[in-house]
């Protein structure tokens, strides 16, 4: 016997009064060694910046981070360097943020996965390896001195990976 | 029937630019089943009250809003985080994006935050937002409704809605709420009064259950499948 759901509507353009709260970017604190940040920008199917949106990242490992986006549709995040995921299929998952979005004009929210440039497991991870080539680098973070950044596009050709949750 | 709206709602304009093109990719059963985030932050004693957040109480119909929060296998969800937001009752949010040349209430901001108890039970205090224009279509308003955000147990008992007031004659012109596939789902949104949670000469009441994802609930239909 299951329940019936409640169904999901959107998060609206005006949850800045509910949602943030101070400090709620830092899935981690910033001068905590190993404190990494994560900017990005959310576009739209015409590539324009969606300046509406909340964005969170989770993992077990190391957090909770919420943050909206600015008027240029930019977010960012501190966050740490998970340990490897769970074991599916027998191999271990790369390390990975779940980050899911929230905005205006979604009536239900979207999760993808923040994966970490530069790691030698990519090669080998499981979800990776399920995407075609030419789309698993919207889930690979690109890094540019000390900061990762990773963009999220909404629709389009070069539209990020979701995943049915 | 799926539960949820799909992602492409043209009739909401927003969903057209916003709603992803290509198919979610879905990952081996078991790849999202984990806990839900631990919320960071306490939970203050007197944030489920937005009548209490100021000075002076707001204008408006005092409500109290409250109900069981489940999960699909039919679990109460104990001692988890409930986040509500709100237009104030002349229908304006404490927003700067919120062009609607309605008054601002300096006694109500319209957000608070409560835990559930160990039988899943939630409570607010507040007052019954107003109706606003949208710029959707031509003399689009949305129905009054109040915004809940849950986390749940589990990653993905997520869930971010809106509920919406009994009789409410705007409901079957609203793009965002008839988004909803199925009449049962849409009647899901709606609160129902309450002669009991209604308190003699103070507020209307309201009930309003909501049921999250368990353990057990399959994953989101992709509507491309």
């Amino acid at each position: 016997m299951s329940e019936p759901l409640t169904p999901s509507q959107t998060v609206g353009p005006f949850f800045g009064v509910g949602l943030p709260y101070e400090g709620s970017e830092d899935a981690i604190p910033a001068e905590r060694p190993g404190a990494i940040r994560v900017e990005g920008q959310l576009t739209d199917g015409k590539g324009e910046a969606v300046p509406d949106a909340l964005l969170e990242v989770w993992e077990p490992t190391v957090g909770f981070g919420r943050c909206r986006t600015d008027s240029e549709g930019a977010f960012h995040f501190v966050v740490g360097r998970p340990q490897k995921g769970a074991a599916s299929n027998g191999v271990a998952d790369a390390p990975h943020l779940n980050v899911t979005v929230f905005a205006r004009g979604l009536l239900r929210h979207l999760v993808t996965r923040m994966y970490f440039p530069d790691e030698p497991a990519n090669d080998r991870d499981p979800v990776l390896q399920l995407i075609d080539a030419a789309r698993r680098q919207t889930l690979i973070a690109r890094r540019t001195g000390n900061v990762l950044h990773f963009d999220i596009r909404l629709q389009g050709d070069d539209e990020t990976v979701f995943f049915a949750v | 029937m799926a539960v949820d709206p799909p992602y492409l709602y043209p009739d909401y304009v927003g969903t057209r630019l916003r709603a992803p093109s290509k198919p979610q990719v879905r990952l081996p059963k078991g790849s999202f089943d984990f806990d839900a985030p631990a919320f960071p932050r306490k939970v203050g004693e007197l944030e489920h009250d937005l009548t209490r957040q100021h000075a002076g109480e707001p204008l408006g119909e005092r409500i109290i809003v409250t109900g069981r929060v489940m999960d699909s296998d039919g679990r109460p969800v104990k001692h988890a985080v409930v986040e509500l937001w709100q237009a104030n009752a002349a229908g304006r949010y404490l927003d700067d994006g919120d062009q609607h040349p309605a008054p601002l209430d300096p006694n109500f901001s319209g957000a608070g935050r409560c835990l559930t108890d160990q039988h899943g039970r939630y409570r607010f205090i507040t007052i019954k937002p107003g109706a606003y224009p949208w710029k959707n279509h031509l003399n689009a308003w949305r129905p009054a409704h109040i915004h809940f955000s849950l986390f749940g147990n589990y990653f993905r008992s997520r869930l971010v809605t809106q509920m919406y007031f009994p009789g409410d004659p705007l409901m079957p012109h609203d793009p965002i709420l008839q988004s909803v596939p199925d009449d049962k789902g849409r009647a899901r949104l709606v609160a129902r009064w309450d002669q009991e949670t209604t308190v003699p000469e103070w507020a209307l009441g309201y009930q309003w259950d909501i049921v999250l994802r368990g353990r057990e609930s399959t994953p989101f239909e992709d509507e491309h499948h």
